[in-house]
């Protein structure tokens, strides 16, 4: 009996299956009650000795030095900003889903919003360790922060994009943390509601906050919901924008472009959604929540990526003709030598960036193609790597020949510890991801509940004219009560 | 911190589309209802309960303004007075070039401040306990707590929600407010722990 009974009967049920509101929490609810199975146990240590691996390679790195890296004066930066990027792009899909969708009233987002919130906050944990790491010295961290201090006081520099980074990372994990976790709480209370054991009671009685779902609170959570929403929306764009300024605002042939920051977001939200498939195909299979993230959650998102992809190629294409337009050498240079000719050092990595991010994603133009869950499945490991060597080509093409050609470096690859760190982040994001999926609700199950009338399959059969009415009466009565 | 001991009528609901009606013919008959718990927000409820609307965006916004003046003040200030920096010849007060950090500012003290504000306001915290009328309201029922007055006749008062669809009705002697507390321990009321 809400407002949303106006859903029309073509779209397709988002919630599968004969569902009850009870049933609804049973199905999410069950896997955090129930022993971890096998599986779950096998990924869960893989990550966690990805993870203590890469703390080895971090300790090698602190330890020696940036050289561990093949970090030299040519290319100051490698894998670890290259890396950073991506996952900070990654961490764009959540607060896409959980904000922009919400504003958009896309009834869509409640399947996945949570797991995907979830995703955008250990991706940006582990985007945040590469410029940490990166400093060398990262005793000397604390002199990012602006405060009053016995060294003149010498303050930050505001004016660089560096220390915006600084506050636009740190808000962003912040608001994103705030936005998951206030949205946690009611389902967290579901849970603690249910707990048989006293330690389960314990636990998720003190995460819960003790909440009731008295109607004012739930008032005031929607309205936070709603503010919170409105807040991420426009960071979510500033968030990307700014790490683009990283590059747009220096004077490299190659960085030095204005179409950075809108490219740069469509690139985030793109490799973002793919992380997301590449995540919840697994989480519905395993956990059995096909009902909940149906194929209809997925064909969205793909129609998402192939949008994104879009945009993303449509810049590619855009920078390499105002390289040639604008008649300046050395950026006609970097785009023409450093990247688009094939037998230059580094050309491989720039078509197949083109192949990953702007061909493959195509196929999704075909709506057999956006619902086959094996094709979506291998398209967003594609994708990310796509996108990872979006920032590759950006990164490295650009500065391996600078300015003065007795510096141009040779041919510059990794070493194991350099690596090492990128998989030891791979290790962080899915002990988190594991950790998670087995003590937290995955599907936001207040949420699913109140769109269950609507668009459930059951509810959607049965729904008759006469309900309609009934609804077109119930609103206008609202209505008249709102005023 | 103790609301005070008073009894309720319970009635528990497992429609949302039989407890609209049911809150206007409470309320019509003249009971006060304590509240009405639900598992998940329900639109127009709190309308027909007659609640308030909230001004927590009202919070936010004052919480945004915070951020955006803070930034501006403290950042004109360490530029143009306590350490002018030579960057490149460019202008001391290089407005434009704040605008990112002012930005986040802006957003971070207001999502923070909010959320600090709905706790508050809704007392919400660890180690914080409340009543609890009814251990399903969380799951699939709707749970409406009628207060008692010295005039109330609970067999009618009953009746009544039998009459508007209440699957489950019971009286309780419940405290109101919160106290602190492990939801893994039985907590008697604070007033009989503490003995008056």
């Amino acid at each position: 009996m809400s407002l949303l009974k106006y859903e029309s009967q073509i779209r397709e049920p988002l919630i599968g299956g004969d569902k009850t509101y009870h049933q609804i929490t049973e199905d999410i609810i069950k896997p955090i009650e129930m022993k971890p199975s096998r599986l779950w146990y096998i990924g869960f240590f893989i990550s966690l000795g990805l993870l203590l691996f890469g703390a080895y390679s971090v300790y090698r790195e602190v330890t020696y030095g940036i050289g561990q890296w093949n970090l030299n004066k040519t290319i100051g930066w490698g894998w670890d900003i290259t890396n950073f990027v991506w996952w900070v792009g990654i961490g764009h899909a959540g607060t896409l889903i959980s904000a922009i969708l919400l504003l958009f009233r896309q009834g869509w987002r409640t399947g996945v919003n949570r797991a995907a919130e979830a995703m955008t906050i250990f991706a940006v944990m582990c985007a945040g360790q590469f410029p940490i790491w990166h400093m060398g010295r990262v005793w000397m961290a604390f002199f990012v922060l602006p405060y009053p201090n016995s060294r003149g006081p010498l303050w930050v520099n505001f004016n660089s994009p560096l220390l915006w980074d600084v506050f636009a990372i740190s808000t962003y994990f912040t608001v994103s943390l705030l936005f998951w976790y206030s949205g946690l709480i009611p389902d967290l209370a579901t849970v603690r509601d249910r707990a048989k054991t006293k330690l389960r009671k314990l636990l998720y009685g003190v995460a819960s906050f003790g909440w009731t779902g008295s109607t004012k609170h739930w008032q005031r959570h929607e309205s936070l919901s709603l503010v919170l929403a409105g807040l991420s929306t426009p960071l979510v764009l500033s968030v990307h924008t700014i790490v683009s300024f990283d590059f747009a605002t220096s004077v490299i042939p190659g960085w030095h472009t204005t179409i950075f920051p809108p490219y740069f977001v469509a690139g985030a939200v793109f490799s973002g959604f793919a992380m997301v498939q590449t995540l919840l195909i697994v989480v519905r299979k395993v956990m059995g929540l096909q009902d909940y993230i149906t194929l209809g959650h997925i064909e969205a998102m793909n129609k998402i990526i192939v949008l994104t992809g879009s945009i993303v190629g449509c810049a590619y294409l855009t920078e390499l003709f105002i390289a040639w337009y604008g008649q300046n050498p050395y950026e006609w240079y970097a785009f023409s030598q450093n990247r688009a000719n094939l037998f230059s050092p580094y050309g491989w990595s720039y078509w197949l960036m083109m192949f990953c991010n702007v061909v493959s994603p195509q196929l999704f133009w075909s709506s057999k193609l956006r619902r086959n869950i094996t094709v979506t499945f291998f398209m967003s490991i594609i994708v990310n790597i796509g996108m990872w060597y979006e920032r590759f080509v950006i990164i490295v093409t650009s500065i391996y020949r600078d300015f003065l050609p007795s510096s141009w470096s040779t041919y510059y690859s990794p070493t194991i510890w350099e690596i090492g760190f990128y998989l030891g982040t791979f290790g962080l994001f899915f002990t988190c991801f594991f950790l998670f999926a087995k003590y937290f609700p995955v599907v936001a199950v207040a949420e699913v509940k109140s769109i269950l009338k609507t668009t459930g399959e059951n509810y959607k059969a049965k729904m008759t004219d006469t309900d309609k009415m009934d609804a077109e009466k119930f609103y206008i009565e609202e209505v008249e009560h709102a005023h | 911190m103790a609301g005070g001991i008073k009894k309720f009528v319970v009635g528990s609901f497992d429609d949302e589309a039989v407890l609209f009606p049911a809150v206007k013919n409470v309320r019509k008959a003249g009971y006060k209802i304590h509240d009405v718990y639900t598992p998940f927000p329900i639109h127009g409820l709190d309308h027909a309960m007659g609640l308030r609307e909230t001004s927590l965006h009202t919070a936010g916004f004052i919480f945004a303004a915070t951020g955006t003046t803070t930034a501006l003040s403290c950042i004109s200030w360490i530029f143009t007075k306590d350490w002018p920096l030579n960057i490149g010849g460019k202008p001391n007060f290089a407005l434009p070039a704040w605008i990112p950090i002012t930005f986040e500012l802006t957003v971070l003290f207001s999502a923070v401040g909010m959320v600090l504000t709905f706790c508050y306001l809704c007392q919400l915290s660890p180690f914080i306990k409340k009543h609890h009328f009814h251990a399903r309201a969380t799951d699939d029922l709707f749970v409406m707590a009628i207060e008692c007055t010295d005039k109330t006749d609970d067999a009618e008062l009953q009746s009544f929600l039998e009459k508007a669809g209440a699957k489950e009705i019971n009286i309780q002697v419940a405290e109101t407010g919160w106290w602190i507390g492990r939801y893994d321990k039985e907590q008697k009321l604070y007033r009989e722990e503490k003995g008056y």
